[in-house]
């Protein structure tokens, strides 16, 4: 084969990152760059670091054709029993965090059971559980905030790596992330070239990959040096990046995510394919509710306290994240990193509107707004094809 | 003016080139019951909608005269101002609401502007169901607490209710059984002492030979002949001959050094009931057995219960109660899933590739290697995504599927290739038995020689396929063995050299008339 195949980077793919930049970049325009700040980076990534791990869980369920309306209540359930655990009862810190996660998970396999075995559309079995969870919640912290937790705690919602390993004023952690990634970046890109060559598949031209790479490494350094010069590598930022790494590699590299995107395509041809999709069911709602689990223990930990109306409207931002991420509304179609790029979109905007000095309820209004829009972007562009 | 009803003149309809229908007429006259007969896909279905106007005028060339004057329709709604009606084969009721509110669905009794006049609405659907002969039937009760044999008669009640003039009934007996088909009969009969002009689509030729006038006989989207009762035989042999009549051309690749092997697959005593009936028995003492290298066919008419009998070895991903012994390769293996299935060497090529086949949004590729994907290409659940890739290449070039590359979403494919894509997926499981329902169903003549083609390969390299579908050529055409299959039970098992069309009817013919005794 002597003739040299090509195909374009697929700008679809990379549409929402660049929406994600612009956005950000217009609000540093307004702010006068008030979210450029080191401080104001750490934030973005601490805040939004339960919306996060919650879309990666409901792009699974958006994956099936549905949504997983409880995981707000299950985020608060599992604060309020680290609560009680922790304040009234006084366990260890690693057995409370243990209780909420099987908790979490018990409320998975509760809506999975229902979904899977009974056969209840999920979009009952959630809304029942997002009231059973919120009123258990309360019936446990009997309506009231249980806190302040220790600072070992907080550590998992609020600490940094490391946070005295500086020179000068910058954390040698950050740099050392950064020089890893960077690594990791370039070696990953070597490598599926080769593969590409090897098998003698379609490359992308050399200057889109440079350009794409260059931005991936710009942002990672742009990133870590802001974190570097505030405190450090916050711990949550470890719990994300593995959640998301490891989801990623599911939905993209298994044959268990796989099953999720046929079932989602075509329920009846994904059995007639002998995909068990009950089966697949279950396990992504069950997977919903251990991620729902580690949001919890994440939120309480950040806050220090448990408070029964945490994790409010959770679920309502999980859900916007993966459609502003591209995820089809019908099932199917969907990425991790999409759902991550919805929510950090989701994340700046609300921070960026903050610092503006727009309430939260013009917020509200805004970010309805750019849901509608992306949505409705998304399915015109479908269209026209 | 002549005494016809209707008059079809020179109808020729197309289908992205193809013609459905080619210089087709069609003459009924006022008050007698007229037969439309031909085998699936000869172009019954397609005329009625181009008359009922779901074909609007344009797209067809020809012109209907209808009491005299010319129609153009162009829609459902203005033929049925004129009076005519049809009824699918699939039932229109909506199950949950009640009878009176079927019969005059889309035609609600209003006392006000919309506003719905319920007594008006039970006491003229009484005076509809008493036409039919349900008038001890409650107007109240949902209509899916009636048998599907009411239920066709309700049918009938609510095009009554629409003044009809002329009633299109497209196989109205399909479900029935032979008491409830006989009931219906009678009805049509009635409505035509009652002035009402009806063409009924059937392909029970007794049937036909029962209530009908008159009857035309339609043949790969051509007229081929009317038959007048009292002029003409009536008869059923002589239906048939005028239905299958046709020169045979070499659509069909020649299978070259057919060597057959051991029986390889096995199906013994095999039973089947509904899945949301426990009462009705769908396949009764089904016994089949195929060699290795040998194509053997399943023939029958549509809702014989060949894709229901496939769908329950399957996995059983059809019905429940079922009984009966499966062998593969000589051993008796146990198909409780479809997992099992495929993991037994089995594979089934659904007769409906865009509900149960494909992953329409997801591409070439991922879809090829959906059912193969754990046993084939993942390791500890990981999915090697190379080796995905290099086989959906070559399984495209192999079986020629025509897409831009492997990437290309299956909803974009036409037909043919999509058809491609299917066998792929299948071939890709590495199964020694194939069941391909309806292999050529809606794609065109080229792509059909080559899945043919396929089958032969596919006979060639040992493995024992069977071929389900409607049309007898093609079975013909395709298969070593024939089994007939009629209402759930075999009907008759018939060699190459015996097999023909006329063969294939009279199996079904004959068995047709046992049940009823």
């Amino acid at each position: 084969m002597e003739k040299k195949k090509t195909a374009n980077l697929d700008m679809k793919q990379y549409g929402m990152f660049i929406v994600l930049i612009a956005v950000f970049l217009i609000f540093a325009f307004m702010t006068g760059g008030k979210n450029l700040s080191p401080a104001n980076i750490n934030n973005l990534i601490l805040q939004n670091s339960y919306v996060v791990i919650l879309a990666t869980g409901m792009l699974l369920c958006v994956l099936t054709g549905n949504v997983d309306l409880g995981v707000g209540s299950v985020v608060a359930l599992c604060g309020a029993v680290v609560g009680v655990l922790l304040i009234d009862v006084k366990v260890p810190m690693v057995v409370a965090i243990l209780a909420a996660l099987i908790v979490g998970l018990l409320c998975g396999m509760f809506s999975g059971f229902f979904i899977s075995v009974m056969g209840v559309p999920p979009f009952i079995v959630t809304l029942a559980t997002m009231l059973m969870g919120r009123g258990a919640t309360y019936t446990i912290l009997k309506a009231q905030t249980k806190g302040p937790f220790n600072a070992s705690y907080n550590y998992i919602g609020a600490g940094f790596l490391f946070p005295n390993a500086k020179i000068g004023n910058f954390n040698m952690i950050c740099l050392l992330v950064a020089i890893i990634a960077t690594v990791f970046i370039i070696i990953g890109e070597v490598k599926g070239i080769a593969t590409k060559k090897k098998y003698g598949f379609a490359q992308n031209p050399f200057y889109q990959t440079v350009i794409k790479d260059g931005i991936f490494i710009f942002l990672v350094w742009f990133v870590l040096i802001k974190l570097g010069q505030y405190s450090g590598f916050p711990f949550v930022l470890v719990i994300m990046a593995c959640i998301v790494g490891v989801y990623h590699f599911i939905t993209s590299k298994t044959v268990a995510g796989r099953q999720i995107y046929a079932l989602g395509g075509n329920r009846k041809a994904a059995q007639l394919s002998g995909i068990k999709t009950d089966r697949v069911f279950f396990w992504v709602y069950t997977n919903m509710g251990f991620l729902a689990g580690v949001a919890g223990v994440v939120l309480s930990a950040r806050n220090g306290s448990a408070t029964p109306k945490a994790g409010d409207q959770f679920e309502m931002d999980a859900i916007a994240s993966c459609y502003l991420g591209g995820a089809a509304v019908a099932g199917g179609a969907g990425t991790i990193f999409g759902a991550v790029i919805g929510a950090f979109i989701m994340g700046v905007l609300n921070n960026g509107m903050s610092l503006y000095g727009w309430s939260t309820d013009i917020q509200k209004i805004v970010k309805g707004a750019v849901l509608l829009v992306a949505v409705t972007a998304d399915l015109m562009s479908k269209r026209k094809k | 003016m002549s005494d016809y009803i209707l008059e079809m003149n020179h109808i020729t309809k197309e289908f992205s080139g193809v013609k459905a229908l080619d210089d087709v007429n069609l003459k009924v006259k006022k008050g007698e019951i007229h037969g439309l007969c031909g085998e699936n896909g000869a172009g019954k279905s397609t005329l009625m909608n181009v008359l009922s106007g779901v074909y609007p005028y344009g797209t067809y060339s020809g012109d209907i005269v209808y009491k005299g004057e010319t129609c153009k329709f162009k829609d459902l709604k203005e033929s049925e101002a004129k009076g005519i009606v049809i009824i699918h084969q699939e039932l229109a009721l909506s199950p949950l609401l009640s009878v009176a509110e079927n019969v005059f669905i889309g035609n609600e009794q209003t006392s006000m502007k919309g506003v719905i006049d319920w007594t008006a609405t039970r006491k003229k659907a009484q005076e509809m169901l008493a036409k039919v002969g349900l008038e001890h039937e409650d107007v109240n009760v949902p209509v899916n607490s009636l048998g599907v044999g009411k239920q066709q008669l309700i049918e009938i009640a609510k095009a009554m209710a629409k003044k009809v003039d002329l009633l299109i009934l497209d196989e109205p007996t399909a479900a029935l059984n032979d008491e409830e088909s006989k009931k219906l009969l009678d009805i049509m009969l009635e409505l035509k002492n009652h002035g009402v002009t009806s063409i009924i689509i059937s392909h029970k030729l007794n049937e036909l030979e029962y209530v009908c006038d008159a009857l035309t006989i339609i043949r790969d989207g051509h007229t081929i002949e009317t038959l007048n009762k009292g002029v003409d035989e009536f008869t059923e042999d002589r239906v048939i001959k005028g239905m299958v009549g046709r020169e045979m051309t070499n659509r069909y690749p020649v299978r070259e050094g057919v060597e057959l092997g051991k029986v390889i697959f096995e199906v013994n005593n095999w039973n089947v009931y509904h899945p949301d009936d426990g009462e009705r028995q769908m396949i009764r003492n089904i016994n089949i057995s195929v060699r290795a290298g040998e194509v053997v066919g399943l023939a029958g008419l549509m809702g014989a219960g060949r894709t229901e009998f496939a769908m329950s070895l399957f996995g059983k991903s059809y019905g429940q109660k079922i009984s009966g012994t499966v062998k593969i390769n000589g051993q008796e293996v146990h198909l409780n899933s479809v997992k099992d299935a495929i993991d037994s060497k089995l594979a089934y090529v659904s007769e409906d590739r865009k509900t149960y086949g494909l992953v329409l949004i997801d591409d070439i590729k991922h879809n090829m290697t959906m059912a193969a994907l754990r046993k084939f290409f993942s390791k500890k659940g990981v999915v090697n995504a190379n080796d995905e890739i290099v086989s959906a290449e070559e399984y495209k070039k192999r079986i020629n599927v025509k897409a831009n590359s492997i990437e290309q979403t299956v909803g974009s494919l036409s037909g043919g290739n999509q058809q491609k894509v299917v066998l792929a997926k299948w071939m890709l499981t590495q199964p020694d038995v194939l069941i391909l329902d309806e292999p050529t169903r809606g794609i065109d003549v080229g792509a059909k020689y080559e899945i043919y083609c396929v089958i032969n390969d596919l006979a060639k390299a040992g493995k024992a396929v069977i071929v389900i579908s409607s049309e007898m050529q093609e079975i013909i055409g395709t298969c070593d063995r024939v089994y007939v299959i009629n209402e759930g039970e075999i009907a008759g098992e018939l060699n190459k050299d015996e097999v023909s069309q006329e063969k294939i009817m009279q199996c079904i013919m004959a068995h047709n008339r046992k049940g009823g005794e």
